[in-house]
């Protein structure tokens, strides 16, 4: 399970970076979004993995541990706020600039519409 | 008391000296002379304790946690100094008072002045290391203001600039020494420190404290190989060469190599290190002063010449050595002084300083000369001045020491060099300027005598040059045994202060140095012929070249590393994270811990493969914008299953809710931008990517397989056991939300607000207008708000309302709470949003979203704030239990209000940005209201 779990933070982490460090705003909005994933689950796995044992009293034998989950919780809502935010700094990078490239570029280096059709049918 | 006074004194009066300006020079002269004779008759009753042998120290607590004390400490060395200080500041208050002319700004010299006087005294006093270095340091910013006084001159401005550089990049080195020295010792106290030499010196690190603490006495006395700030600080107006850079600031190395002598001294590494800079800067100095044809110039090098002789003395480690180095402090001082006094009268009756042009002065000026041509004279060592003295312990010192072999005749012939130099450029300072011809071509013709008052400073330092010289035990003696005896920790030697001690070695020595000094002179015209064959070197344009050179590396490492480009920063960002997680994890290793493994089983392996897949899907189709994203929701539903899975119910529930709400952010936002993404990035640079994120995502794997497999103790059995009872609530992890940690709480929630905020404000007068359609070039559908979905979000909104509430309220005992139940919330108020658009969905919502978060933050503060009133400390909760009719006994906790604030909070800031970029686009919002829906 230990092993699974690792793979998982791996996958999330790598295609994060990944799309982390891609020219265009949107990628790099989701290449944080799928890290944030990776961190939140690591975060949680500080307490270790438990199955059924809610950290609510009364509920089970033993518990697991809440403190992580606190701060998870609050991680997954401030990681919200985050994204909200970068979207909107994407989508004021888009009006003043006038595309989407991560460096504000002024040149329109976004294709066409033709050229994206070539695209699609070349496909 | 008395010793802050005497170094807060000053500065008070450079505030108060401007205010005197009205009532004119005269007046400011005199406020600004106030505050050192305040300082002398301060000092005056302290001098029976020092002549015992004792110290005085007034100490004052500031940042005992950094061994910093306002800690002031006076015995003879300081003492010694802090009447130079003070006696020649006020000679030099007099001499200004005649040297600037009427038009200048009198107000401001007189206020640096005393800033840098107080500077001084405070390096001289300080009883604590830090704090000296704090003075250290203002001196060499009043220095650097007082040499660009006349800030017209480029010249001038240079060569303050310089000298800062030079000066504070060696205070730099100072602040590093001291903070090792404190590390070895373990206090910054100058007592502590002395008392600690064996422990200083016998420590690993002596060598490197030691070079750094040289490093700043060596740039801040300006010795070989940073000499070169000083004559180019000879820009700054005469009685500021005087007083700072020949009597005072450039003594301040000299000071502290005296004041650290017991703690530092006494090591193979102190006398190479220190007697060879003396050596070379001595003979260097020397060589030079004899070919500057600038009067001024002259008198710089000759005074880097006796900054070498005073270190030389100091580096030959013996005592007498140090009695005759702080001896030649006060005899340097004083006819270096009165020198420059006279050559800054000669320049002001003349208007020039080129020796040559200003020839046979004898005539026009005899008091001056006569004046001028003593004090020569103690600087080339006659006897019965006081330079000769101390010139003829040198020499006697230079004989005793022993170096191997012939090395032993390097000192005595260095000495003796140095002193036919010093002969000779003394005896063209007489020769030149009062004698050798007729003036040529003088900007003020005929030169006259100073006014009278103007020369009472000179003829005071003659006077003491002559009375030093004559009667040196009556004059100095005291003065020199208890400073001498500071410098050495008590242990004083046997010394005589003889006007001749007979006929000796030293004697013979100081003939040659005479006789070859004036057959240097009278042959000079071939020692300048060869000295013109070499090219002179221009410090200040070979510094200034060194200084552009640097800057624009600087410039081009910055253009380098901060070109613009956030793809490169964050390459950049990636690698160093990759970096600092390695190196620390690599000599441990990965491995699976004693824990090891538990079993899988395959309803999670398959959910754990589909996150995986659709993650790295995720990638693969990034450029489909649209497709990427159903592909994102994916990972984030399996995501929230994962919380489920392992016991996290709360978890779940608000990354879930979360979850919705981001994809509809994301849609929202693609509404507006490209929905394709082009092909940029080049073969080689994906591919170097790819590597990245695979290093980053194996990295992240051995990390959490090591991390989970290790035995595990946590600190949470506190908040299980406490929740109950402390907290009221049987769900622990929202009681450490809002009860146990409420004030971290508290702080997420402001910053979510404020994040909301930021959006509003930033897309505030921003108009984007979408695309015509998507990006495979279908236009978007015509039907806005499907009639469908308009009538199963509107019935949903109450159940919607009723499951948040529910949600709320049990969020103490079972998972919920005000984080879900205020995502729920705006989740049921987005999707009215989306059904029914912007007009219908926000004339039916009487409020501002701002009021709500507002709302949220007071009910969350008043909460915590309650607590206050009752005693206790901020967010302290309290609970009891009532009996509702229907429902029957029910919890209430003061930790509700808490967890209504974070509800309020999440769903005016969640709704607030969404309805931000809703309203971006003024086309939609007057379509809808044409439609009427």
């Amino acid at each position: 399970m230990e092993l699974l779990f690792a793979l998982v933070i791996g996958a999330l982490t790598a295609s994060g970076v990944y799309l982390l460090l891609r020219a265009r705003t949107f990628p790099v909005v989701m290449g944080l979004t799928l890290l944030s994933y990776g961190v939140n689950l690591f975060l949680f796995a500080t307490g270790r993995l438990a199955t059924g044992q809610q950290p609510v009293i009364g509920t089970s034998a033993s518990y697991s541990d809440p403190l992580p989950q606190a701060l998870v919780l609050t991680a997954i809502v401030i990681g919200f706020a985050m994204t909200a935010f970068l979207v909107v700094l994407a989508l004021r990078n888009l009006a003043d600039n006038e595309n989407d490239h991560v460096d504000g570029q002024h040149e329109n280096t976004s294709p066409t519409s033709e050229e994206q059709e070539q695209e699609v049918t070349s496909k | 008391m008395s010793l802050p006074l005497v170094v807060l004194l000053p500065f008070l009066g450079a505030i108060a000296a401007p205010l005197f300006a009205q009532g004119g020079r005269t007046a400011i002269a005199i406020a600004s002379s106030v505050p050192a004779l305040i300082a002398l008759a301060a000092l005056f009753p302290h001098w029976s304790v020092l002549s015992a042998g004792g110290t005085v120290l007034h100490s004052y607590e500031w940042l005992p946690v950094l061994g910093l004390s306002f800690s002031f400490r006076l015995d003879g060395l300081a003492l010694l100094f802090a009447l130079l200080i003070l006696i020649i500041g006020l000679l030099i208050i007099l001499y200004a008072h005649y040297y600037l002319k009427a038009k200048e700004n009198v107000a401001k010299f007189y206020s640096l002045l005393l800033c840098f006087k107080g500077s001084m005294l405070g390096i001289v006093l300080s009883g604590n290391l830090l704090l000296m270095l704090i003075f250290w340091e203002l001196t060499s910013l009043t220095s650097f203001l007082l040499i660009s006084f006349w800030t017209h001159k480029q010249d001038a401005r240079r060569g303050a600039r310089m000298a800062l550089a030079v000066t504070g990049g060696g205070g730099l080195a100072l602040l590093a020494g001291i903070l090792l020295i404190g590390n070895i010792v373990g206090s910054f106290e100058l007592d502590d420190v002395l008392a600690a030499g064996d422990q200083i010196k016998a420590h690993a690190l002596y060598p490197v404290a030691l070079t750094l603490i040289l490093l700043g006495a060596f740039t801040k006395s300006a010795q070989f190989p940073f000499h070169f700030w000083l004559p180019h600080a000879m820009q700054a107006p005469t009685p500021i060469s005087a007083y700072l850079h020949s009597a005072t600031m450039v003594k301040a190395g000299i000071f502290l190599m005296a004041r650290l002598y017991p703690a530092l001294a006494g090591t193979e590494q102190w006398f190479y290190m220190v007697s060879f800079t003396g050596m070379a800067t001595l003979l260097l100095g020397a060589y030079i002063a004899m070919f500057k044809h600038d009067l001024k110039g002259l008198l710089a090098y000759s005074t880097v010449s006796h900054l070498g002789l005073i270190t030389l003395l100091l580096g030959m480690g013996t005592q007498l050595a140090a009695v005759a180095a702080i001896f030649h402090v006060i005899n340097h001082a004083t006819f270096k002084a009165s020198l420059f006094m006279a050559a800054g009268i000669i320049d002001h009756e003349t208007g020039t300083r080129d020796m040559r042009r200003i020839n046979g002065l004898w005539r026009y000026m005899p008091h001056t000369a006569t004046l001028a041509m003593v004090a020569a004279s103690s600087m080339a060592g006659v006897p019965l001045l006081n330079g000769f003295l101390s010139k003829e312990m040198f020499f006697a010192e230079s004989l005793q020491l022993n170096l191997p072999g012939l090395w032993a005749w390097l000192p005595p012939v260095v000495a003796t060099l140095a002193g036919i130099f010093a002969v000779a450029y003394s005896a063209r300072f007489i020769h030149d300027v009062f004698f050798n011809g007729k003036p040529v071509d003088l900007p003020k013709y005929p030169p006259h005598e100073p006014p009278r008052y103007m020369k009472i400073p000179v003829e005071i330092l003659v006077f003491a040059c002559i009375m030093v010289g004559v009667f040196p035990t009556v004059s100095v003696g005291p003065l020199l045994y208890s400073a001498a005896s500071a410098t050495l920790g008590g242990n004083v030697p046997d010394y005589q202060l003889a006007v001749i001690h007979g006929f000796n070695l030293p004697l013979l020595m100081s003939f040659m140095a005479f006789f070859g000094g004036l057959l240097m002179y009278s042959q000079r015209r071939r020692f300048f012929a060869f000295h013109a064959r070499f090219r002179e070197v221009d410090e200040k344009a070979v510094f200034e070249a060194v200084v552009s050179k640097v800057v624009s590396l600087a410039n081009r490492f910055t253009g380098w590393v901060e070109n613009g480009s956030l793809q490169r920063y964050a390459i950049l960002l990636v690698l160093s994270v990759i970096a600092v997680t390695a190196l620390p994890l690599a000599g441990n290793g990965f491995y699976i811990g004693e824990n090891g493994l538990s079993p899988v089983d395959w309803p999670t392996a398959f959910a754990a493969g589909v996150l995986i897949i659709a993650a790295l899907a995720t990638v693969v189709w990034h450029r489909e914008r649209f497709f990427a994203l159903v592909l994102l929701s994916v990972v984030g539903l399996i995501v929230a299953l994962a919380f489920a899975r392992f016991s996290a119910p709360d978890l779940a529930m608000t990354q879930l809710s979360v979850e919705v709400v981001t994809i509809v952010l994301l849609m929202l936002a693609l509404y507006y931008m490209p929905s394709w993404t082009p092909m940029e990035s080049s073969g080689p640079q994906r591919f170097r990517d790819i590597l990245i994120a695979l290093v980053a995502g194996s990295g992240m794997t051995l990390i959490t397989l090591t991390m989970l497999t290790q035995p595990f103790s946590t600190i949470s059995e506190f908040f299980l056991e406490n929740s109950k009872p402390g907290g009221g609530g049987t769900n622990v992890v929202n009681v450490i939300l809002v009860d146990f940690r409420g004030f971290d709480t508290l702080g997420e929630i402001t910053v979510l607000a404020i994040a909301a905020l930021g959006i509003y404000s930033m897309l505030k007068n921003t108009a984007l207008t979408p695309p015509p359609g998507d990006g495979l070039g279908h236009a978007w559908t015509r039907d806005h708000y499907p009639l469908m979905l308009r009538q199963i979000a509107r019935p949903m909104l109450p159940l919607a309302l009723m499951v948040s509430a529910y949600i709320f309220l049990r969020g103490h005992n079972l998972p919920g709470g005000g984080f879900i139940a205020g995502l729920i919330t705006s989740v049921a108020l987005i999707l009215q949003y989306i059904a029914s658009g912007m007009i219908w969905t926000q004339d039916r919502i009487p409020f501002r979203y701002h009021n709500v978060i507002g709302l949220g933050l007071l009910f969350a503060t008043i909460a915590g704030a309650g607590s206050l009133a009752f005693g206790y400390p901020f967010l302290t909760s309290a609970f009891g239990y009532i009996t509702w009719p229907v429902v029957g006994k029910f919890e209430v906790a003061s930790a509700m209000v808490f967890d209504l604030g974070v509800y309020l909070a999440v769903i005016g800031a969640t709704l607030l940005a969404l309805v931000s970029i809703g309203r971006l686009s003024p086309h939609s919002a007057i379509k809808s209201q044409k439609e009427g829906v």
